[in-house]
């Protein structure tokens, strides 16, 4: 690992939410939202988060982006607008920044959500939303603003004239355009994406991906790509994480996940994903039961009630996260000896 | 003998804003024991269709304008929209020989009755069982459909199950009557893939075990691939495709079926292919356009498209193609 091009270095990060019950509010469990997790993001390139619903990838987007405060843990972001004369860039961490120098780092860092619907101010125009973050950082005003707006706008693909047009004016799609256009204002270094396809049509998703990747090509952006969709995570990243219950269980190459997976639970959700052809009959790897509640998780490895191939060992002991070596990071105790199907190719 | 057939239906609704062609012409049969796939995107009226022949659809500001729903039954015909949505005759066939599964089970049960009070309330009504062999019967559905511990769950309350569980009684209570059709309304598309993948598995293996037949409404292709024999493609409220499974698949025609087939990535593909989506957004309802509904978004389109709706007509053995391309 060549550590000089890595713009965000999470290590064991941690977020708990605490559970409080009775007349006193007396904390008595904690829901390990995020738990333990470490992972790095090399300048330029898209790091897919997959896992279920409630397996805390959008805590662990927020918290990378200190929108939660994080319980404990490191994120080390290498920002170039804090950067000093002469310098490069300036290391901080995120996790422990000061308020006035995480209020420049957001101009770094930004964020496109899910649902373009609740995510954008009915009562604001286009044109107000998307020049927000300039008036907030003082970045620009007036005329000059109005003119980067529409710049803006036409980098996603909208027209300038739909400045003066309110949110409901706008298609699913369109509003998400709205929402990368934003993100884009203070020229960020890092968008943490999270969902921004999953809430759109087929036909509009692709159009957005497209958006996405071209966009990534044009400004130099690093993508954090948060999604449940496995395909699409597949299509759009360059290394995929994949979390369950708040933990990263598998973390490698986009074609080394899915030609070589080395966790059982990567297994088994790659097997699960419908695949659009009806001559395919390969037996689908059925998952028994439900995600386990991460306020009171299994003991050992967190998978192994659902898992085929545990043994006594996993009920009792947690496996380490290690690399297996080539930057494929794996949590399990039988990562090299299982032989597990990979997605079928060709 | 289909099971269903539906003629020349045309659902509309009257609003404020003017007249929404939902479902404008659709002919499709549904064969016994087989399921039938209907794809399209959002607003592209597949729920529209599945309610009509519910008798679901709010009058007003509803309406079926034209059309026949045919339901044969013990070799008889019963003409669907000719009966009274709130009466006797409907009430006997809904959920009891047709039944439906939505899309969203926590906002389709009944948040403050447990979930064996309401499959029991199908049961008791339809099938005229006793309250204790109805629980009994419920107790079975539950075990049928693989929620773990039936005699506990039996007597909890939606809030206490999980998504997937939610969706499982849903289909106990669907199937409690052993219906002839079974209307699932994307029912896994609010879940997991994990889970996902669970709820599909079950619903092949009932289907198999009830003969029932299915019409499975979704968005998402690889599903339909899973679960479908046949398939219909609507868009802006008209079929535009129509054929097995099999050849929507390997023998796509409708250059709207091709765009999504295009536009979805593939787990498959081991390199990186940069996708092609269909340009532009569906019309909006109250504007559709004078010809072809595809025309404006058509990579194909020709003149005749602008002006002229194409009809569906056969483009090869059993395939059906509303598409000027094949005139």
């Amino acid at each position: 690992m060549s550590s000089d091009n890595i713009l965000l270095d999470v290590k064991n990060l941690k977020k708990y939410f605490p559970v409080r019950k009775g007349v006193l509010r007396r904390v008595v469990a904690h829901v390990k939202a995020v738990d333990d997790i470490d992972m790095y993001i090399k300048e330029g390139e898209t790091l897919g988060l997959v896992g279920e619903s409630g397996c805390g990838k959008t805590t662990t987007g927020r918290t990378i982006l200190r929108l939660i405060e994080p319980t404990a843990g490191e994120v080390r972001f290498r920002s170039k607008k804090l950067a000093g004369q002469g310098e490069e860039y300036k290391e901080v961490d995120v996790a422990t920044a000061s308020r006035k120098t995480l209020k420049a780092l957001r101009r770094d860092m930004q964020v496109i959500f899910q649902d373009p619907y609740s995510s954008l101010n009915p009562r604001m125009t286009v044109g107000a939303i998307v020049g927000e973050p300039l008036l907030v950082h003082r970045v620009a005003k007036g005329r000059e603003r109005e003119n980067r707006v529409r710049e803006l706008l036409a980098a996603v693909g909208l027209k300038p004239d739909h400045m003066k047009r309110y949110p409901h004016e706008f298609s699913g799609g369109q509003r998400q355009r709205i929402g990368v256009a934003r993100a884009l204002a203070l020229d960020p270094q890092l968008i943490i994406a999270d969902e921004p396809v999953s809430a759109l049509d087929v036909s509009i998703q692709a159009q957005v991906l497209n958006m996405l990747e071209d966009l990534q090509e044009e400004f130099g952006l690093t993508y954090l790509f948060i999604a449940h969709d496995l395909s699409v995570v597949k299509h759009i990243s360059d290394r995929v994480a994949v979390m369950y219950l708040g933990k990263i269980v598998e973390l490698c190459k986009t074609e080394e996940l899915f030609t070589n997976p080395k966790h059982p639970y990567t297994e088994a959700l790659m097997s699960a994903v419908p695949v659009p052809d009806p001559d395919y009959n390969v037996e689908r790897i059925l998952l028994e039961g439900d995600v386990p509640s991460p306020v009171n998780p299994p003991s050992g490895c967190y998978f192994h009630p659902r898992c085929r191939y545990a043994k006594d060992t996993c009920k009792t002991e947690a496996p380490v996260y290690r690399d297996l070596g080539n930057e494929h990071f794996v949590c399990c105790h039988f990562a090299d000896s299982l032989s597990l199907r990979p997605v079928r190719t060709g | 003998m289909p099971l269903i057939e539906v003629r020349d239906l045309k659902t509309y609704f009257y609003t404020e804003d003017g007249v929404v062609r939902a479902v404008d012409g659709v002919d499709f049969t549904i064969e016994p024991e087989k399921t039938l796939g209907v794809v399209g995107e959002s607003g592209c009226g597949k729920t529209v269709a599945a309610l009509s022949v519910m008798g679901l659809i709010q009058i007003p500001p509803g309406k079926i304008e034209t059309g026949e729903i045919l339901y044969h039954r013990d070799g008889k015909v019963t003409e669907l929209t000719g009966l009274n949505p709130k009466g006797r005759e409907y009430r006997s066939i809904r959920g009891n020989e047709i039944a439906m599964i939505f899309q969203e089970p926590m906002t389709s049960l009944n948040p403050v009755y447990t979930i064996g009070n309401q499959i029991m309330e199908a049961i008791i009504l339809h099938q005229h069982l006793k309250k204790k062999e109805a629980r009994k019967k419920a107790i079975e559905m539950l075990h049928a459909v693989g929620i773990p511990v039936p005699e506990q769950r039996v007597d909890e309350y939606p809030h206490q199950l999980s998504g997937g569980m939610r969706q499982r009684a849903m289909i106990a209570m669907a199937l409690s009557c052993n219906p002839s059709l079974l209307i699932a309304d994307e029912p896994t598309t609010a879940l997991d893939v994990t889970i996902e993948a669970q709820v599909l598995d079950l619903m092949n293996g009932l289907r198999e075990n009830f003969n029932t037949a299915i019409q499975f409404i979704t968005h998402d292709l690889g599903v339909i691939a899973q679960m479908a024999d046949d398939v219909v493609i609507m868009y802006l409220g008209k079929i535009v495709e129509s054929a097995t499974a099999s050849e929507i698949f390997h023998n796509t025609k409708h250059p709207y079926t091709q765009g999504l087939m295009n536009s979805i990535p593939s787990l498959a593909t081991t390199k990186k292919e940069r996708l092609i989506p269909i340009k532009g957004v569906v019309p909006d309802p109250f504007e559709v356009p004078e010809g072809c509904g595809f025309e404006p978004r058509c990579p194909q389109a020709m003149e005749i498209c602008k002006t002229k709706i194409p009809p569906l007509k056969e483009v090869a053995s059993c395939h059906l193609a509303a598409c000027w391309l094949y005139e």
